[in-house]
C-alpha cells in the first residue's frame, strides 16, 4: 500500500523499494525530521566520525577479529567457516556499534533523557551503557517476560545507573516494550531521545543503524580479503529486527556473487504465533512506524510471536531487508528453537566460542548449509553476541552432565 | 442502497454544523458490539455531533491504558474492521443526520485493502476517516481512493508541528483538523494547557483553512468543553467516554448519555 513509488535510479530517503516509510502519529513528525536533519549534518562532519572511531576503537573494542574456525570446518566438512566476532565487543554484542553513535548524535542535539526498548537486554544494556559514559538520563523499557528470562540484563542495567520499565502489554516481550518506548517518546519529545536499538521503525532509524552497525561489513570484507585474498561464497546472519545482518551485508550488496542469508527464528513450530518467521507467513503491513513484512492475523491485527530467544522474537522485520527479500539479493530461512540451541552446543564444543541465542541461529543455518559448499568456498557467519546472558535457559534447556 | 447523510452531501463538507460541536470516540466491540451500537445511539440523542468508530488494534501506540484496555476487550471479542463498518451501516440507517468517522491504526485498513475499504464505508454511508499513524507525506494513495469514494480524510495536528506541515495538514484535511491539545497519548491523566500550547495551536491551523478545527485528548469535562469552545469549532471526547463504559457495566449506553449531557449543558 505504500503511497510513493520509488525506482531504483532516484530512491526516496527512508524507502527501500516498496518499503520503510514513516508512518507514526503526527506529534513525532517534528522529531523525527530534526533526527533526520542532525543525523544528515553529523554523518558528514569529520570531527563526530573521528569521535565514534576513537570510542569504536578504545571504548568498544573495535575492530573485532575474524576468524577462521577450523575445528567447525572440518567437523561440517565443507565450505570453510569464518566468524565475525561481535560477541568480543563491549557489553557483549553489536548493539553498542548503534548504542555509541546514537549517543554521540543525541549528545549533538543537546538531548539530556535517553529511552530505549530492549528484547534480549542486549541493546538496553548497551544504552545503559553509552548513557553512563555520557552521563544521560537513561530510561529502558523491556517486556516484564524477557525480563524473566533475560534477568542478568536487567541487573547489569540498574547497575549501570538505567531505569528499567517493566512493560506488562501484550506478550510482555520486544514489541510491546517498542510501544511503551513510543508511548514516553510522544508524550517526551522535546527533550527526550529515542536511542532504537534495531533497523527498524521510521525514517531515518533504519537508514541510521545500519549506516553505524556497517562497520561490521566493511572491517569484515576488508579482513577476508586480506586474510585469504578473495571475497566469500556466502555470509550468514541471524536477523529479528536486522541490524546485525543489515550491518554486515550491506557493503557486501555490490558484490554480487556473495550470496547474502538472513536466519529468522523457527520457534517451536510453523504454526502463526510459535515462531518469528516474517518471511514465512508474514504479509506486507505497517507495524511501529514502517511498511514491512508483518506476522498477522486476516484482520490486520498483529500476532503472537515465539522464539527462544529474545533478540529475534518480534513480528515483524527492518524495511531494507523486506526490499533484500522481494529483490532476491538476500536469502532468508529460518532455525528452530532447537537449531538454534544444537547451534549454542556445536559452537561451544568446538571453537570454545558460547554464542548468543540470536547468533546461534546463524551457526544452525551454516551447520546445514556448510557441506552443500565446495572445501575451497568461505562462509563467513556473524557471531553477533555472546552467550553469557542466556547461561539460565541454556541451563534450563540444554541435558549436559 | 447507499445511505447517506440526510441533509448535506458528504464531499469536502464540514463535519461540524454547531459550534461549539461535540466529537465522541468509541472503542467498537468494547466489551461487545451490541453495547457499542447502544452507546453510540445513546452519544447521538445526548447531544453528539460525530462519532469516531475506533477499530481496535492489537498495538495502540498511540494510546493510554483506558484505551488500550478498551481494544484489548474488543479483540477478544474478535472485533474486526469488517464488524465496525457493519455498524457504522446500522448507526446511519438509525440515525441519518450523524456524522460519522472510522478511527483507526492503519495496519487493518492496508489488510482489508484500501480500495476494498473506501468503497465499503462508503456504502455504509461513513463520512470520513481518520488513520491516526497515517502521515501526510505517506498519503497520497490513501487521499485519492478516499476522495474517489466520497469520503472526508481527517488529519491530526500537534502542538510540535510546525507551521509548514500545519498548512500541508490543513491543505490534506476535509471535514474537520484534529488538533491534539498537548504532546503524549490519549487519557485523561494528563492535563492540556489548553489556554496556552492548545489555543496557539488551533490559532496557527486557522491562518491556514476554513475548516472547523476539532480538540482532542485529554477533554474530560463541562468545564473543558466550555474552554475548547471558546477558541475551537468542538470538542472531541475520547477516553473518558471509554472510560465511563468500563465503570458502568449493564448500563454503559445510559452512563455516557448522562454524560454527555452534562458536559453539553452542566458541571462536572
Amino acid at each position: 500500500m505504500p503511497a510513493r513509488k520509488s525506482k531504483s535510479s532516484n530512491p526516496v530517503p527512508g524507502r527501500f523499494g516498496a518499503y520503510g516509510g514513516r508512518y507514526v502519529p503526527e506529534t513525532l513528525m517534528a522529531a523525527l525530521e530534526e533526527l533526520e536533519s542532525a543525523y544528515t549534518k553529523a554523518s558528514r562532519d569529520k570531527k563526530f566520525h573521528r569521535e565514534l572511531d576513537r570510542l569504536l576503537k578504545q571504548y568498544a573494542g573495535r575492530p573485532t577479529p575474524l576468524y577462521f574456525a577450523e575445528r567447525l570446518t572440518r567437523h561440517l566438512g565443507g565450505a570453510r567457516i569464518y566468524l565475525k566476532r561481535e560477541d568480543l565487543l563491549h557489553t557483549g554484542a553489536h548493539k553498542i556499534n548503534n548504542a555509541i553513535g546514537q549517543a554521540l548524535l543525541a549528545r549533538r542535539m543537546g538531548k539530556k533523557r535517553i529511552i530505549a526498548e530492549t528484547g534480549a537486554g542486549q541493546h538496553g544494556v548497551a544504552t545503559a551503557t553509552v548513557c553512563a559514559l555520557f552521563g544521560l538520563q537513561c530510561v529502558v523499557y523491556m517486556g516484564t517476560e524477557d525480563m524473566r528470562r533475560q534477568e542478568l540484563n536487567v541487573f547489569r542495567m540498574r547497575l549501570l545507573g538505567a531505569e528499567v520499565r517493566g512493560v506488562e502489554s501484550g506478550q510482555r516481550t520486544l514489541k510491546d516494550a517498542i510501544n511503551e518506548a513510543m508511548r514516553d517518546w510522544v508524550t517526551n519529545v522535546r527533550d527526550t531521545y529515542y536511542l532504537l536499538g534495531s533497523a527498524l521503525g521510521s525514517h531515518p532509524y533504519p537508514t541510521m543503524v545500519r549506516d553505524f552497525q556497517s562497520v561490521i561489513g566493511k572491517e569484515a570484507r576488508a579482513q577476508i580479503l586480506k586474510q585469504t585474498g578473495r571475497l566469500p561464497n556466502a555470509i550468514i546472519a541471524c536477523v529479528g529486527g536486522g541490524s546485525n545482518a543489515i550491518g554486515i551485508f550491506h557493503p557486501f550488496l555490490n558484490d554480487k556473487k556473495v550470496k547474502l542469508i538472513g536466519v529468522e527464528a523457527g520457534g517451536r513450530s510453523a504454526r502463526l504465533g510459535d515462531h518469528a518467521a516474517r518471511f514465512e507467513g508474514g504479509v506486507p503491513g505497517v507495524l511501529q512506524g514502517t511498511f514491512s513484512y508483518v506476522l498477522q492475523d486476516d484482520a490486520g491485527q498483529v500476532a503472537a510471536t515465539h522464539s527462544v530467544s529474545a533478540g529475534l522474537d518480534y513480528p515483524s522485520i527492518g524495511p531494507e531487508h523486506a526490499m533484500l527479500h522481494d529483490s532476491g539479493r538476500a536469502e532468508y530461512v529460518s532455525a528452530t528453537d532447537d537449531e538454534a540451541l544444537e547451534g549454542v552446543k556445536l559452537l561451544s564444543g568446538l571453537e570454545g566460542i558460547i554464542p548468543a541465542l540470536e547468533s546461534a541461529h546463524a551457526v544452525a543455518e551454516v551447520a546445514k548449509r556448510a557441506k552443500r559448499f565446495r572445501k575451497s568456498d568461505i562462509i563467513l557467519v556473524n557471531v553477533s553476541g555472546r552467550g553469557d546472558k542466556d547461561i539460565g535457559i541454556l541451563r534450563d534447556n540444554l541435558k549436559i552432565g | 442502497m447507499k445511505l447517506e447523510r440526510s441533509h448535506h452531501v458528504v464531499h469536502g463538507d464540514h463535519l461540524i454544523t454547531r459550534s461549539p460541536g461535540l466529537v465522541v470516540y468509541v472503542t467498537c466491540g468494547d466489551p461487545n458490539l451490541t453495547t457499542s451500537r447502544r452507546v453510540i445511539l445513546s452519544a447521538i440523542d445526548a447531544g453528539a455531533d460525530v462519532i469516531e468508530l475506533g477499530v481496535p488494534f492489537s498495538d495502540p501506540l498511540a494510546d493510554g491504558p483506558v484505551i488500550q484496555r478498551a481494544s484489548e476487550r474488543a479483540l477478544r471479542v474478535g472485533t474486526s474492521l469488517a464488524d465496525v463498518l457493519k455498524l457504522a451501516h446500522e448507526i446511519r440507517h438509525e440515525r441519518p443526520g450523524a456524522g460519522l468517522v472510522i478511527f483507526s491504526y492503519l495496519n487493518p485498513v492496508i489488510r482489508f485493502g484500501m480500495e476494498r475499504f473506501a468503497s465499503e464505508a462508503r456504502a455504509a454511508g461513513v463520512d470520513g476517516v481518520l488513520l491516526t499513524d497515517m502521515t501526510i507525506e505517506e498519503a497520497d494513495d490513501y487521499r485519492r481512493l478516499m476522495q474517489a469514494h466520497g469520503l472526508s480524510t481527517i488529519f491530526l495536528a500537534a502542538p510540535t508541528s510546525p507551521d509548514a506541515r500545519l498548512k500541508k495538514i490543513a491543505e490534506a484535511s476535509q471535514g474537520f483538523v484534529y488538533a491534539v491539545s498537548r504532546t503524549g497519548i490519549t487519557g485523561t491523566h494528563q492535563q492540556a494547557d489548553l489556554k496556552g500550547e492548545t489555543m496557539r495551536l488551533v490559532r496557527r491551523i486557522k491562518k491556514f483553512t476554513k475548516l472547523p478545527v476539532a480538540v482532542g485528548f485529554g477533554i474530560s469535562t463541562a468545564e473543558h468543553f466550555r474552554e475548547v469552545g471558546r477558541f475551537a469549532d468542538a470538542a472531541v471526547v475520547g477516553s473518558a467516554i471509554v472510560k465511563m463504559i468500563e465503570e458502568n457495566p449493564g448500563q454503559e449506553a445510559e452512563a455516557v448519555g448522562v454524560f454527555i449531557r452534562q458536559l453539553r449543558h452542566g458541571v462536572i
